[in-house]
């Protein structure tokens, strides 16, 4: 064991199956003294008992399956040291069926040894690793020569197998800071030299590797401190993460994206001593208090404000894709970056890229399982988002289908804008007053969250007399709803509109300013309104994000026109209503509603009660603290 | 050292507050033993000294004497919710395991009868990689089936500090907060945070035991360390195995994966 105590360098051996990944670490736990009194007896006899020779790679194989099939399955970590200091070895198996496993490994890792049989030469899972370690951003890099044995030591087969490897790691941008021949199995070049090969001059293993840095947490780059949480107790509220980049201080104006809201921090909160603590820095969780109460909530972004992060709805991704179920365009996924977690649909598969001879596809249909490629990603909610480029701790993503990770990248802004500004006043002379009175607090006068239930759908679909069905229920409840009717607001508000695509997106524009004021004041909001497009929809759940929750109300074209409760449809198909809805002006149904009421198949009274609900799940204090998990308060 | 320290309870507050982020309802499986007070401690951290969900002590009614009078001892001081659950008796186990894996297999069991009982979605356990070999492949977040075993063939990616936090009905996941810990950091931030800890871990009469089990299968080792600097010191010269002193690992080749893949800490 160990006598240092700094930090550990994470290094990760990766490869071909069978190259001697395992060998190689059981090795060199063996030539550092790493290993356990009486590990190497128990694997002497354990081999024995099985009948084969002495095998090193038991050390870590350590499931069963791996030792009678003699192959890795998981990754796993084991703690060794040199006499520099300290690491922790990452195994990842080599197997291009177990890749989910090999990436959950090498993204831990600060360093990699990229071994490669002497005899074979690259081999597939050789370049599928080494692309993914460059999609993992990997900078240092070894490659291990491996099983010099095989070839009688020879330095031109050490040459021919260097090059081939230098050539393929510069093509995907990149380099083996060393390459070093090596027989595993006979520790030659782990922790000693060796007689065989005095033709090689560099560096052996372990030196090679005490060469390399420990990842430092990335201080120096603009500050990101997503929330993670927000604890209520007694009257304080504290909000808990990661500084992820950069250093943040009390007294600082944070600015907290997407909601635009700022803030001081008050202080750094600490257990079980009170501390004076004054600054935190990349790498620290972290509770601190504001001085204002503000709106935030988990998946927002501290930061401050001349570095703030880019606000869009469209990015593009390098991705891995680990599923069996291919990605597809139009596809819809959750997507986590940081600890934000939104949906976003596949807009594009840009380029499909073949990781053995760098080909490339474009315009692609599906990204099949193990394979990488360029993606663009749009979600339906507006999120800041760094590029990798920018900040290699928040530019990355994680993908998720169901139950499961299903993929993963890096993300890639150079393509698309910062929407942050698109969304400013025309005016530079307005100043948003805050208000003194949080939604807490109105919240609890009212009984209830201010919120927006954006009913969407065919003329005919049923909006208008679900909406005032509803809103009786509700208010009978002794709570406060009003519902923004279509016809109503064009009698007044909007009577300048018309129905041209332009007027129609004004129309709604308005009506989403309208009803996030009305939200914000602890109002409930039920609207109804065609809203046939959804960028508008968009727009409207951008003016108040907290609030919004879009309610797909859906019925087909033919029952809607069999209902025809006004006589529009009538009218559309005789050519007396010019650019109606679903007749000669188009209707885009919602990607990802947050609920779906079919009134083709269900009575009216069925869909009211499926909204009623929804709406009360959401606005109810109580069940608003039930889904944010607040702080049960201790005896 | 201490910046090293200061790391690795940053990742465990992250980890721990994730899990109870994303998953409810959550429990934590309170053994008495360093590992596991260590984390509890750290759960205090990351709650600003609120434990805002149960502990739980897997009790086969053999744990020594002096675990449960501290049990008892920081349940008070610490004003803690802690759920005494007992494990089903031996007789109930398959009585063809080995006796000491039989005895392990009681917690295994007592795990499943507890899940049944309070349907917990999560379980904060204190294991660590450098432990034991089949503990080094674990996740920070492992999904369990519905009769509690782990598909250790098919584990979940796992990467970005992103884990996998959603489940069909009836499973849970186990979350190690401490995964990535040594025993020796253990140790260390026990010193350094001031953690109370169980008498037995202190050597009396040139014995001690480094690892607390059940009075059957677990036995002292050798050793002068009496005071936590004797034990650091220690620690940091021996080559021996930390679990040397529990049985159950090393009845057969397999025993302990036997023990793991049917629901075993």
């Amino acid at each position: 064991m160990s006598n240092k105590n700094a930090q550990k360098l994470n290094v990760v051996i990766v490869g071909h199956v069978d190259h001697g990944k395992s060998t190689l670490i059981g090795r060199l736990l063996h030539d550092t003294n790493s290993l356990e009194d009486g590990k190497l007896e128990d694997i002497k006899s354990v081999c024995a008992r099985r009948g084969v020779p002495f095998e090193y790679s038991f050390v870590l194989d350590a499931f069963q399956a791996e030792r009678d099939q003699a192959v890795t399955i998981d990754t796993t970590q084991i703690f060794f040291s040199t006499d520099n200091r300290d690491y922790v070895i990452i195994d990842a198996p080599g197997h291009r069926e177990f890749l989910k496993n090999m990436i959950s490994g090498a993204a831990q890792a600060d360093a990699a040894v990229l071994v490669v049989d002497a005899d074979e030469g690259v081999k597939e899972q050789t370049r599928r690793h080494a692309y993914m370690l460059h999609l993992l951003g990997m900078k240092q890099i070894a490659v291990a020569v491996n099983k010099m044995d095989k070839v009688g030591y020879d330095p031109k087969r050490f040459d021919a197998v260097s090059k081939e490897c230098a050539a393929y790691l510069q093509s995907i941008g990149l380099q083996a800071h060393f390459i070093i021949p090596m027989a595993a199995r006979d520790g030659d070049m782990l922790a000693a030299r060796s007689d065989k090969m005095q033709w090689y001059k560099g560096k052996t293993l372990i030196e090679a590797l005490d060469s390399f840095d420990i990842s430092s947490p990335l201080v120096s780059k603009p500050l990101r401190f997503p929330i993670q949480d927000v604890y209520r107790f007694e009257e304080k509220r504290i909000l808990v993460g990661r500084v992820e980049t950069g250093v943040l201080h009390v007294g600082d104006t944070l600015f907290f994206s997407p909601t635009n809201e700022k803030a001081v921090v008050t202080s750094i909160e600490s257990w079980p001593q009170k501390s004076d603590r004054v600054t935190a820095s990349a790498g620290q969780s972290i509770g601190i208090t504001l001085s204002e109460p503000i709106f935030v909530e988990r998946g927002h972004v501290a930061s401050h404000e001349d570095t703030l992060p880019v606000l869009s709805n469209v990015f593009q991704a390098n991705i891995f894709w680990l599923s069996e179920k291919p990605m597809k365009v139009g596809n819809t996924y959750r997507a986590r970056f940081g600890t934000n977690e939104v949906r976003v649909s596949v807009q594009s598969i840009d380029t499909l890229v073949d990781t053995q001879d760098l080909g490339k596809e474009e315009n692609a249909a599906q990204v099949v399982k193990n394979a990488v490629a360029q993606i663009t990603l749009r979600s339906r909610a507006i999120m800041p988002i760094d590029g990798y480029v920018e900040n290699t701790k928040l530019g990355r993503l994680v993908i998720y289908e169901d139950y499961d990770v299903v993929g993963g990248g890096l993300i890639d802004m150079s393509a698309y804008p910062d929407q942050r500004k698109s969304n400013n006043p025309k005016s530079k002379n307005i100043y948003k007053v805050s208000h003194s009175v949080t939604p807490d607090m109105r919240a609890a006068m009212f009984g209830h969250y201010g919120g927006i239930f954006w009913l969407t759908g065919l003329s005919g679909s049923g909006k208008s007399t679900l909406a005032i069905e509803v809103e009786r229920t509700i208010f009978e409840r002794g709570k406060n709803i009003y519902v923004l009717d279509g016809d109503n607001v064009r009698h007044g508000l909007n009577s300048d509109l018309g129905f041209s695509p332009e007027d129609r997106t004004e129309n709604i524009r308005r009506v989403g300013e309208v009803a996030a004021l009305q939200a914000n004041a602890g109002i409930i909001v039920l609207s109804a309104f065609i809203s046939p497009y959804q960028a508008d929809r968009d727009r409207a759940r951008r003016a108040a994000p907290q609030h919004f929750h879009e309610i797909y109300v859906k019925a087909d074209l033919k029952t809607c026109e069999a209902r025809d409760p006004k006589g529009l449809y009538k009218k559309a198909r005789s050519g007396e209503i010019k650019e109606f809805t679903g007749i000669d002006s188009p209707y885009e149904p919602p990607h990802n509603p947050d609920l779906v009421v079919d009134t083709a198949k269900n009575d009216v009274q069925t869909c009211v009660t499926q909204i009623v609900d929804y709406i009360e799940m959401n606005v109810l204090i109580d069940a608003q603290k039930q889904t944010k998990g607040n702080l049960r308060v201790l005896k | 050292m201490s910046h090293h320290l200061d790391d690795l309870e940053s990742r465990s507050l992250y980890i721990i507050r994730e899990a109870y982020a994303r998953i409810n309802p959550l429990g934590m499986l309170w053994s008495i033993g360093k590992d596991s007070t260590a984390m509890l401690w750290l759960v205090r951290k990351a709650f600003f000294g609120r434990v805002p969900f149960p502990l739980i002590l897997l009790d086969t009614g053999m744990e020594m004497d002096e675990v449960y009078a501290f049990r008892d001892k920081l349940a008070k001081d610490w004003d803690l919710d802690v759920i005494n659950h007992l494990c089903p008796p031996e007789e109930e186990m398959d009585q063809t395991l080995p006796p000491a894996t039989r005895s392990a297999m009681r917690k295994t069991e007592g795990l499943k009868t507890l899940l049944a009982e309070h349907q917990f979605k999560g379980i904060l356990c204190g294991i660590r990689r450098d432990e034991q070999g089949l503990r080094a492949k674990e996740r920070v977040f492992s999904p369990r089936s519905l009769d509690g075993s782990w598909d250790f063939k098919d584990q979940p990616p796992e990467f970005w500090d992103q884990y996998k936090t959603e489940f069909p009905e009836g499973c849970h996941v186990r979350v190690h907060p401490i995964l990535h810990w040594t025993e020796l950091d253990i140790w260390r931030y026990t010193q350094k945070e001031n953690i109370p800890l169980c008498d037995l871990y202190f050597a009396r009469d040139g014995m001690r035991y480094r690892s607390l089990g059940e009075k059957n299968i677990t036995k002292p080792v050798p050793s002068d360390a009496d005071t936590i600097e004797k034990i650091i010191h220690e620690l940091e010269t021996t080559n021996t195995s930390e679990r040397a002193g529990r049985s159950m690992d090393k009845e057969t080749e397999d025993s302990f994966e036997k023990l793991r893949s049917q629901g075993y800490m």
